[in-house]
């Protein structure tokens, strides 16, 4: 497109947009480094006493494990769940499809703040408070609809062609399934565990009434942030920056891609 | 896999014939298939030929295996096969799209039907390395099917087809979407690996020239019923019935009925000299190939040409004739090509005109 | 393969989401009716103090979804419209803070807003300011920190519907003498129309059910449903307000989402 004048404004407009939207995530970098003892900007000095003070802190790693184990659990649940989902929803031709395909997004559209009461309520009579099976339980309710939508995405672009000349060279259908069809769908299936594990790693409204004394790292950050802006805090937030940074970095090359979720 | 026989027919392949008796299909409302019946002999390459909508890829379907027909049966040699899924049925196919696996080599491709068979893994390489030297891809089979060009790719799959001997080929309009010159190699080689194996072979195409070129016999199909089963010669030379005399070639069509023995007088009032044979009276349908006319015979028409159109070996006339007939003229390309409105005289020799009823 | 009329495969996924999301919220809905009566609808609704929490979310959803909108379209529109490279560029710029944990975001604005915050710090040392500027604990903070969390969710479906456009009509249009103005007036809009309104309808409902940002940036002074919600249940233990409230919410958002097919039945689906 030609450098009209229009254009310049609106590129201008936009890169202070995009300035804005990358500006917190900018600077919780200079603070996790700072070698002041408290919050201050611009930072003294530079230290890694804020990294250190994380790793050194038992709660602190353990509620950083807890989320892993938690994420973990939550990628494998959800797809183990919601992959035979997407093929029923997709291929199936069963009578209540379309209820079934409701209820499998409706996670999604339930605000989770209700959702988190509601299992909270439940997971107290149960005894399941604190537990991270209990957590992952929860949480595989929110991931299902993302595994769902992308797995249900790969499933309507996916050439069945190919599963009928397996089956014609001698392929049963189980073998179908496992040499040529889930091969096939590996950049969803990637992307969908990906999205699940970050969904749950991230995730802090049902963590915060679900997880008890057992924290995951969400909620050991939400109880320090209302106690006090403890830089430390900037220290966990660049971790997990980073984090996601490697993850969406992962998704787009091993895993199929967002964008074309985003249509 | 087989000994290489170097002469034509049935060498001691796994093939055996297949009967289709009866076959019916219906799609809600629409009868996709009709009762139909067919053979077709060890070792013989058959042509299902037809318009879209004939039928044709239903009956493929019924005999691969992905469609249950509504009534009737498939047998392959002595083996009724009607009811069983298409994973047991040992049959190789080809579809247009190839449909090769694209995370697997062109070794992986070929080497699937028969790690599905459990064969030993030093079987398998001697089976793959032979299947892919037949197809003259040696060589290729580290290569992914996207650095495949199109002929290469649909040789893959005719590898992937055969090397597991099949007691049956089916192929489904494999070379629509390659162009032509690639379509008439492959053409031939499939014919040359079909008699190779001895390999008992169903082609669907709705190309006839395809199916003149390659098959041992045609079967013509037309909403979901088959109208002609024939060598290609009698195809081409005696079709049956309108259908099949309009579509495969090109044809002067008419009607009429045999007004004396070796005559028939068409509806508009020509007589014409045919082949006796047919009894008087009777209602028939006269076909003249565009090719046949000579300049000297027993039938004259005279008449202006409406059109003419220069092929390179051959011109294509149409001519008006005086008597009100108008005809499909072919002639091969001598001198210059007349021109619209130019006068022209053509003969046909009773011989050489097929009457069908 | 899974095309049969037997939905075994959907039934693991289907229990979970019986035992642990529908049977919990129809439970906890189900609190809002204890004794028989709709009383704490009442109190919901009728309570001038609870009604004004009700009318204050919806007051903010309504202007986070128009800043969202005022910034997100030509984010969107630029990035569709523009080279792979900068249109790469963009979606990492759109989709880190994306995915970055809201929590993350929302303690960085906390950084950035408050008083000795850098923002402020930054213009009180430059001379611009000499008292600083209360944007942390406060209605403009939550705004803030709300916009920059939903802001994707408008970016995305712009971006989809701004790329679905034919160029050849952009093209055609230009051919015809139309101005650039014009053009994105009577060509542009017209035809992202479904994109904005997906991305409205996302981003306000996303912004009525939003806890978090509320939470910190209002320093609880912004009270919006949800944090109400979280209160009833933690702190006054008041599990039936708390259903009612929730089951407000709850039809608020469904009436927004029924009402948004409705009208966006009509173009083509997003």
């Amino acid at each position: 497109m030609t450098r009209s004048p229009g254009r310049r404004l609106l590129a201008a407009t936009v890169g202070v947009i995009y300035f804005f939207l990358m500006l917190p995530l900018l600077v919780v970098f200079p603070i996790s480094l700072s070698s002041a003892p408290y919050l201050q900007f611009p930072p003294p000095g530079l230290s890694w006493q804020w990294y250190e003070r994380y790793l050194d802190d038992p709660q602190w790693i353990d509620a950083t494990w807890r989320s892993i184990t938690v994420g973990c659990g939550t990628a494998a649940l959800a797809l183990l769940l919601g992959v035979p989902l997407a093929f029923s929803l997709v291929r199936g031709r069963f009578r209540g499809r379309a209820l079934v395909d409701r209820l499998a997004l409706a996670p999604m559209i339930v605000p989770t703040i209700i959702l988190s009461v509601s299992v909270y309520g439940i997971f107290a009579k149960l005894k399941l408070i604190g537990t991270w099976y209990g957590l992952v339980l929860a949480h595989t309710v929110l991931a299902l609809p993302f595994v769902v939508l992308v797995l249900s995405a790969g499933l309507r672009d996916f050439d069945r062609a190919l599963e009928q000349a397996a089956e014609g060279l001698g392929a049963s259908r189980w073998r179908t399934l496992a040499r040529v069809t889930l091969p096939l769908l590996r950049p969803s299936l990637v992307s969908a565990g990906l999205l699940a594990f970050i969904s749950s790693f991230d995730e802090l409204v049902v963590a915060l009434f679900l997880a008890g004394t057992n924290m995951t790292l969400p909620k050991k950050m939400f109880d320090n942030i209302l106690m006090e802006i403890d830089p430390t805090i900037a220290a966990v937030s660049v971790i997990q920056i980073l984090l996601v940074s490697i993850v969406l970095v992962l998704i787009g090359r091993f895993g199929r891609g967002l964008r074309d979720s985003a249509r | 896999m087989e000994r290489l026989d170097a002469e034509e027919g049935v060498s001691d392949s796994a093939s055996s014939e297949l009967l289709i008796e009866g076959v019916t299909k219906r799609f809600g409302e629409v009868v996709a298939l009709d009762g139909v019946s067919l053979k077709v002999a060890r070792g013989e390459l058959l042509t299902i030929l037809g318009p879209s909508g004939s039928g044709k890829t239903t009956l493929l379907k019924v005999v691969a295996g992905f469609e249950t027909p509504d009534a009737g049966s498939v047998r392959a040699g002595d083996s009724d096969i009607t009811a069983l899924p298409p994973a047991r049925r040992d049959i190789g196919m080809v579809f247009q799209n190839y449909a090769l696996f694209p995370h697997l080599t062109v070794h992986g491709n070929v080497a699937f039907p028969l790690e599905m068979r459990n064969v030993p893994r030093a079987e398998i390489e001697r089976r793959v390395a032979e299947a892919l030297a037949t197809v003259e891809l040696d060589g290729y089979g580290q290569r992914l099917p996207r650095q495949l060009s199109g002929g290469q790719q649909q040789r893959v799959a005719l590898a992937r087809a055969i090397v597991f001997n099949p007691r049956l080929l089916l192929l489904d309009e494999p070379f629509g979407a390659l162009d032509r010159k690639l379509r008439e190699t492959m053409q031939l080689e499939v014919r040359r690996l079909q008699r190779k194996l001895g390999l008992t072979t169903i082609f669907i195409t709705h190309d006839q020239e395809e199916a003149l070129v390659l098959s041992d016999r045609i079967a013509v199909m037309n909403r979901g019923t088959i109208q002609q089963v024939a060598t290609t010669t009698e195809i081409y030379e005696r079709p049956a019935n309108d259908f099949v005399a309009d579509f495969v070639g090109e044809s002067n069509l008419f009607h009429g009925s045999v007004s004396a023995p070796g005559e028939v007088t068409v509806d508009g009032g020509r007589r014409i000299a045919v082949p006796p044979g047919t009894a008087v009276g009777q209602r028939v349908g006269l076909l003249m190939r565009p090719e046949r006319f000579a300049s000297d015979g027993a039938n004259r028409f005279a008449g202006a040409v409406v059109e003419s159109v220069y092929l390179g070996t051959a011109f294509k006339l149409r001519l008006a004739c005086d008597d009100g007939m108008e005809l499909l003229v072919r002639q091969p390309a001598r001198g210059p090509l007349p021109v619209p409105g130019a006068r022209l005289e053509v003969a046909i020799d009773p011989d050489a005109i097929h009457v069908f009823q | 393969m899974f095309s049969s009329s037997r939905p075994w495969p959907a039934l693991p996924a289907f229990l979970l989401l019986l035992v642990f999301f529908l049977f919990p919220v129809a439970r906890m809905l189900a609190f809002s009716l204890e004794g028989g009566t709709l009383d704490w609808y009442a109190k919901a609704l009728g309570e001038g103090l609870y009604l004004r929490v009700m009318w204050n979310t919806f007051e903010i959803a309504l202007l986070v979804t128009a800043c969202c909108l005022l910034l997100g379209y030509p984010v969107g529109f630029l990035m569709a419209t523009t080279t792979p490279f900068w249109a790469t560029l963009g979606f990492i710029f759109v989709l880190l803070p994306l995915w970055t944990s809201v929590l993350v975001r929302t303690y960085a604005w906390m950084v950035l807003l408050g008083r000795n915050g850098v923002i402020n710090r930054t213009l009180m040392e430059s001379g611009l300011t000499s008292d600083p500027i209360p944007m942390l604990h406060n209605f403009s903070g939550v705004l803030i920190g709300m916009v920059h969390v939903l802001l994707p969710y408008m970016v995305l479906p712009v971006y989809g519907a701004v790329r679905r456009v034919d160029p050849s009509v952009v093209a055609a249009a230009a051919g015809l003498g139309a101005s650039t103005g014009r053009i994105f007036w009577r060509v542009y809009l017209p035809l992202t129309l479904n994109g904005i309104f997906a991305g409205s309808v996302l981003v306000f409902v996303l912004s009525l059910g939003f806890f978090i940002t509320p939470a910190l940036l209002g320093g609880g002074r912004v009270m919006m449903i949800a944090v109400l919600i979280e209160q009833q249940v933690r702190e006054a233990l008041n599990w039936p307000f708390a259903a009612a409230l929730s089951a407000v919410l709850l039809a608020a958002t469904l009436v927004v989402y029924a009402v948004a097919q409705r009208l966006g039945g009509q173009e083509a689906r997003s």
